[in-house]
């Protein structure tokens, strides 16, 4: 199997909790191994209690299947840990335009431990005086901000380094 | 005795106790937005312990898996900090047992970030990303108590005052202790101290609380699996279902 068949599979497979983006935007795809007639795709999760993690290795193993490969194995691996560095740059977009404001530069969010909030776009009207309304949100990855500007509240995809 | 067995098992206990504590105040927390704070929390804490149990089952080979140690294990089995057992108590109660936990994992995992044993080290790196996050939470909620009104300060301090005895055991190092830092895989307790206090005097501080007297009697046994009697009914709880329907899976 090409490499390009199997990332044309792989971008099949999207975050059961962001459904706009897909395993490969969100960059927690690490490894491609194939050997003969196996395939091995290795994962690493976001945070390590988070609870998609089954269901993505089991829609990666169907996607393979609905394909005709059988020989397809999911592997967990936990080092290098995932930072949001690893969000692609198609798939910031996309959580902006879904209205989640995507994780700001590493620069940006020093400042926000005991320091001034950092000025997260709101993803509806695009301004920056927006306020943070609770650091943990729906999902592990994410935190609850909102617009002093529209009132909008939005997701805010958590910066982690 | 297995050391690297008990190592990660304590690291486990710590994470699993903590997480199934935090997640007794799901649907109870004091306004939405923190009884969500502290189920993510849990979340991760329970995502810790998990990655802990797996690699413990594989170190113990004995056929176990992580839910049978996490599901299985008696009380004087479990490894976990006194601190963590605690009740929640009143918010503050719940803040302050958060804030001396995560100042001390947060201290913890930067040293078994560089430990020798390549599992405990990957898991390290991923914990302390987590931990960053929670230690910024709990702090800002010390501060906001201590520095709140002169009712949330005396409630904080109080609560800060009685835990204070169940921090001792948490720089002891045992025999176990003493054994992985040898080998280069444990962390050096003295140094995770310093770390600590350093931590705790800057959120005092900013927090206008007052760090309890160093003359306070310390209560220990968690090393040797002598809990208070909170454990037990926390197992209770938490182990019912595969005690009475071994094996189920859902």
């Amino acid at each position: 199997m090409t490499q390009e068949k199997i990332h044309s599979i792989l971008t099949s497979v999207t975050d059961p909790e962001v459904p706009v983006l897909t395993i490969l935007d969100l960059g927690i795809v690490r490894e491609i191994k194939q050997e003969n007639a196996a395939i091995e795709i290795s994962i690493t999760p976001t945070y390590s209690g988070c609870p998609a993690m089954g269901t993505i290795a089991d829609d990666i193993c169907k996607a393979f299947r609905a394909e005709g490969i059988e020989n397809i194995s999911v592997k967990m691996v936990l080092s290098p840990a995932w930072t949001t560095d690893w969000l692609s740059e198609e798939g910031k977009k996309k959580l902006s335009a879904y209205g989640i404001a995507p994780p700001l530069d590493h620069d940006a969010d020093k400042a926000a431990l005991w320091k001034g909030a950092k000025l997260i776009p709101c993803p509806q009207c695009q301004s920056t005086n927006t306020k943070m309304i609770s650091m943990f949100g729906s999902t592990a990855c994410k935190s609850l901000h909102q617009c002093n500007e529209c009132y909008e509240t939005f997701d805010y995809f958590k910066c982690l380094k | 005795m297995n050391h690297l067995f008990q190592y990660t098992i304590r690291l486990a206990d710590n994470a699993s106790i903590l997480g199934h504590r935090l997640g007794e105040l799901c649907g109870h927390g004091p306004i939405l937005e923190q009884d969500i704070a502290m189920t993510n929390v849990a979340l991760d804490l329970v995502g810790q312990a998990r990655s802990f149990y797996q690699y413990a089952a594989e170190v113990e080979g004995a056929n176990h898996t992580e839910d049978d140690l996490a599901y299985l294990r008696d009380n004087q089995d479990f490894r976990n900090l006194l601190l963590l057992e605690q009740p929640n108590g009143h918010f503050g109660d719940t803040i302050a047992r958060q804030f001396l936990y995560d100042a001390y994992s947060f201290a913890f995992y930067q040293g078994l970030r560089k430990s020798k044993d390549a599992t405990l080290a990957a898991i390290a790196e991923k914990a302390i990303k987590e931990v960053t996050y929670h230690l910024r939470w709990s702090s800002e909620w010390v501060v906001r108590l201590g520095d709140g009104t002169a009712e949330s300060h005396a409630k904080i301090q109080a609560g800060l005052n009685s835990l204070w005895r169940y921090t001792g055991e948490m720089f002891e190092m045992d025999e176990t202790d003493n054994q992985m830092l040898a080998q280069g895989i444990g962390v050096d307790l003295v140094l995770v101290k310093t770390a600590w206090l350093a931590k705790v005097n800057e959120v005092f501080a900013e927090a206008t609380l007052t760090l309890p007297s160093d003359k306070t009697w310390m209560q220990k046994g968690s090393k040797k699996g002598i809990h208070t009697e909170h454990l037990g009914y926390i197992l209770a709880e938490m182990q019912h279902l595969q005690r009475t329907y071994p094996g189920c899976e859902w």
